[in-house]
């Protein structure tokens, strides 16, 4: 009954490719601006760590009803923590509440945990289908990605640091919105991976 | 006025209207990031039109109507474009 009304795993991968591309544009005007520019508006500073505490609260209700084995939990679970780890903890510098530029690492940490998380809970090889081979993709994507946010943290003002950390997010959102439910990839399609639609 | 002073002086000039020039196109980047999303969703819209189930919406159901995702691209070009571009690009322009 629930399942016949609730929307398809796909539409929420767009409805977070969504989020993560608005988070991707701010990010970008913020490292082209600078930092300076971008806190002449306070709220302007709340912006991307809120939408991205949000989007990790949101994650939590599509672990609950959207995960059917225990690894796939798992790998939900840590996306809403990290997200609402690196969410909070530059909310608690842009309030001023935390002081160290190292708590950009909490980024960083995300990214590697993201990334470990879609490797590690993909059980299919590349080609299996779709969904399979955006996994694998995400999954490096991220690992390669975390050392834009561990370079920032230690060079706050590195506009290369920045704007690939923001890319990262263009780039999530491009492939999420790309993901199917079931559906070939590149000319391949797993024989066991289902019926494709659409 | 000595020769060094007016040369410190234009070399002063020249480093203002460089950074002018600076800020002024950063201001233009960030005021074209909205437009260039909207551009992509536009193109994606065209490119992949099955994408857009309104275009043909007989028999959808009703999360299928919502799920438009290259309308979603759009949307967050314009949100961009008109909610945080304006006031970043002036910003930009009276930082000190």
């Amino acid at each position: 009954m629930i399942a016949g009304i609730m929307p398809q795993a796909e539409f929420v991968h767009w409805w977070f490719a969504t989020g993560f591309l608005m988070l991707g544009l701010i990010l970008l005007s913020e490292a082209l601006v600078g930092r300076e520019v971008w806190a002449m508006r306070p709220w302007r500073t709340y912006l991307w760590p809120g939408l991205c505490f949000v989007m990790g609260i949101l994650m939590w209700p599509v672990m609950a009803f959207y995960t059917n084995s225990a690894i796939h939990m798992v790998a939900h679970g840590s996306w809403a923590e990290v997200l609402m780890l690196c969410g909070a903890a530059e909310l608690g510098v842009a309030r001023g509440k935390l002081h160290s530029q190292y708590w950009r690492l909490t980024s960083s940490l995300a990214l590697v945990v993201s990334g470990t998380a879609f490797l590690v809970h993909e059980q299919n090889a590349w080609f299996f289908s779709r969904a399979a081979f955006l996994h694998h993709t995400l999954g490096w994507t991220a690992l390669v990605f975390a050392a834009f946010p561990l370079a920032l943290a230690f060079r706050p003002r590195s506009l290369v640091a920045a704007s690939g950390f923001a890319s990262f997010f263009i780039v999530l959102a491009v492939l999420l919105y790309c993901d199917r439910d079931v559906a070939p990839i590149l000319g391949h399609f797993s024989q066991f991976a289902g019926v494709p639609h659409r | 006025m000595s020769a060094d002073f007016a040369h410190r002086l234009r070399r002063h000039d020249g480093e203002a209207l460089a950074d002018a020039r600076s800020r002024a196109l950063r201001a233009r980047i960030v005021t074209a990031l909205g437009p260039a999303t909207v551009l992509g969703g536009v193109i994606w819209a065209v490119v992949q039109p099955w994408r857009l189930t309104l275009l043909h919406p007989h028999g959808q159901g009703v999360w299928w109507l919502i799920a438009e995702p290259p309308l979603y691209v759009i949307v967050v070009g314009l949100v961009f474009r008109l909610v945080i571009a304006p006031s970043v690009a002036e910003d930009v322009e009276r930082a000190p």
